[in-house]
């Protein structure tokens, strides 16, 4: 300062009466990425962050490396969450999924910019985002659908009216892809609470961004608290606590990693989760959305019923 | 009854000390920043577990639901063998004697609220039947609670002879006075309640019927705490504390055992002079149990609800 030139009118007095440079440029006002847990935004409980870094080298943003005791936290209010949303109206559910895709789309721009940021380009970017606000609106029709396709009356030789109709595990814990962090995201939580459940996902370790931004949208979308809590940080020191809690009914991981697959099915035994690993699926694709996704974290229910004796009407079953 | 025998030197109790509310909710505030790891966590939570008295207060309580309160009470989790009981049950006087007929030689206390409770809105007659009867039903231990509505009346002496006629009637049955801070409203009311009690002859004295919201809270348990501090400097004689109420997380019961640690000493750490009315808390200590044997987060699913 000072040895240069510098016209009189564009300086600016600083607390300590020194003259400055009056700076061309607005301090831009950074968003701090934190997780999502019961409906709020809590900083990681073990207080550590990250920062990843995407391929140009840049810093995307101090992100929270969450513990096993955030994932306790989230499993609670999760577990807090599971008759509430589960006892809904499955058409109600289908209105909130739809108010997600509402949402999400009144903030594409935003999405937009943190995946090009994130390494895509903007057609890429733009293509994603499309095919995610879409994939909640095709799962947002399946709500009060899933359950007619996949319920059976079943045939029995006595006088019972025996049904079986798909109900919710519960609490699904997901570990979700580490490459196109937004549409994977989606992909993997829609079908989980399309059917009833609640979840705690685990967000891309290297692509971050979309998946805080998406809690903010899901805050935003009459989605009770704690129906989806999104966590971020590493699933190398995640995994094992999302496959052993006792009180998560299913888990579902999108890790290539055959050791932690190996691992997850072992520690999963415990309570007997179901356990589906997606880590060949093309979320691009039809492959992507299908409603055999809602019933992998489905349970099916099988009631026997008496009546009178239908064989005498001629009834088949 | 030491004090009632020398009715002289009882105190002012207008003039009971005066509370900090801010100073008292930070020195409880303080107590939550210890660390409790590993092996003395265990040894926390079990000593939790042995002060717990296992409550069930409803208007629908049966037999069957005190019997199985009462195993619960004896075998708390059988899955990991070598846990502690708890210390007691409390229970309505009716189920008194289906409660200690079910817990048996265990040694296991059976404890009994009466006066009206939870309102305490009945006559000193009313009152006094009440408590005899839990008595006579065999109740080793009585939760009385005072008259509220006499005491912000500013009938102490009322309040005192009404704790000194119930605690005639107990006999050898220890007495647990219930203050009802909820419905107290100050610092001030609480310590002043607390030495009515202690003076009128309590053997306990207890936060809450756990029917008034706020129940028992950190800076309210240390005001009694303190009190009975300073009763046991002044007349050489224990005092019990329960918390009674809204303590349904391990680590919160840890907390108040520091906080009974550090203002009382140990020699208040043991289920004769403290105790945790709780009904939710033991499965919750029993979950953090297992998880710390077993470095497995666990699941409401597999513990018995009572």
């Amino acid at each position: 300062m000072g040895k240069t030139a510098i016209n009189k009118s564009s300086l600016t007095i600083s607390e300590n009466g020194q003259e400055k440079p009056a700076s061309s440029k607005r301090l831009e006002v950074l968003k701090t990425y934190k997780i999502y847990i019961g409906g709020q935004f809590p900083r990681t409980e073990s207080g550590r962050y990250y920062v990843p870094v995407n391929a140009a080298g840049a810093k995307l943003a101090n992100v929270c490396l969450s513990s096993r005791k955030d994932f306790r936290d989230a499993v609670v209010a999760a577990r807090a969450a599971v008759s509430g949303w589960s006892n809904r109206a499955a058409f109600n559910r289908g209105q909130i999924l739809y108010r997600m895709a509402e949402m999400l789309e009144g903030r594409k721009a935003q999405f937009m910019e943190e995946l090009i940021q994130q390494d895509s380009t903007r057609a890429q970017a733009e293509k994603e985002v499309t095919l995610a606000i879409d994939r909640l609106i095709y799962y947002a029709g399946w709500c009060d659908k899933f359950q007619q396709v996949f319920s059976a009356v079943n045939p029995v030789a006595s006088s019972h009216f025996n049904f079986s109709v798909p109900e919710p595990t519960g609490v699904v814990s997901i570990i979700a892809p580490q490459s196109d962090s937004l549409l994977c995201l989606v992909s993997v939580i829609a079908p989980v609470i399309t059917g009833g459940n609640t979840c705690v996902a685990l967000a891309s370790e290297t692509k971050p961004l979309c998946a805080v931004t998406f809690s903010e949208v899901l805050n935003s979308s009459d989605l009770p608290g704690g129906v989806v809590n999104i966590l971020t940080g590493k699933p190398g020191e995640l995994a094992s606590w999302f496959a052993d809690h006792m009180d998560v009914n299913a888990t579902i991981c999108c890790e290539k990693d055959s050791s932690m697959q190996k691992m997850m099915r072992e520690k999963s035994a415990l309570n007997l989760k179901r356990v589906t690993f997606y880590d060949k699926i093309n979320w691009y694709s039809e492959e992507g959305q299908s409603p055999y996704f809602i019933m992998d974290t489905q349970e099916i229910k099988t009631t026997w019923h008496p009546v009178e004796n239908i064989a005498g009407a001629g009834g088949g079953y | 009854m030491a004090s009632a025998g020398s009715l002289t030197m009882l105190p002012d109790f207008s003039l009971s000390p005066r509370i900090d509310q801010v100073g008292a909710e930070e020195r409880a505030a303080r107590f939550t920043k210890r660390s409790i790891k590993k092996e003395s966590k265990l040894n926390g939570l079990k000593l939790v577990l042995n002060m717990i008295d296992l409550t069930t207060l409803e208007g629908k309580d049966t037999d069957g639901k005190v019997k199985q309160l009462c195993y619960k009470a004896m075998h708390p989790h059988d899955a990991m063998p070598g846990l502690p009981a708890v210390a007691a049950i409390c229970v309505y006087p009716s189920m008194v004697k289906v409660a200690k007929k079910a817990l048996g030689d265990s040694g296991i206390k059976v404890a009994s609220v009466a006066t009206a409770f939870p309102s305490g809105q009945a006559s000193r007659d009313v009152k006094l039947r009440d408590t005899k009867y839990a008595v006579q039903e065999g109740a080793d231990e009585v939760d009385m609670v005072i008259s509220r509505g006499k005491f912000h009346a500013g009938e102490y002496n009322f309040v005192f002879d009404e704790i000194a006629a119930i605690k005639e009637v107990c006999g050898e049955a220890r007495l647990k006075v219930i203050l009802e801070t909820g419905e107290l409203g100050t610092f001030d009311k609480v310590r002043r309640a607390s030495d009515i009690a202690m003076h009128a002859g309590a053997d306990f004295i207890k936060t809450s019927t756990g029917k008034i919201q706020p129940a028992a809270t950190m800076p309210v348990t240390l005001v009694m705490l303190e009190a009975i501090r300073d009763f046991y400097y002044k007349t050489g004689k224990m005092i019990g504390m329960k918390p009674a109420g809204g303590i349904s997380k391990s680590k919160l019961a840890l907390h108040y055992l520091v906080m009974v640690k550090e203002v009382l000493g140990e020699a208040w750490l043991n289920n004769h002079w403290f105790r945790f009315g709780a009904s939710s808390l033991a499965n919750d200590v029993l979950m953090q149990i297992v998880k710390e044997k077993t470095g497995v987060y666990q699941a409401a699913n597999y513990f018995s609800v009572d």
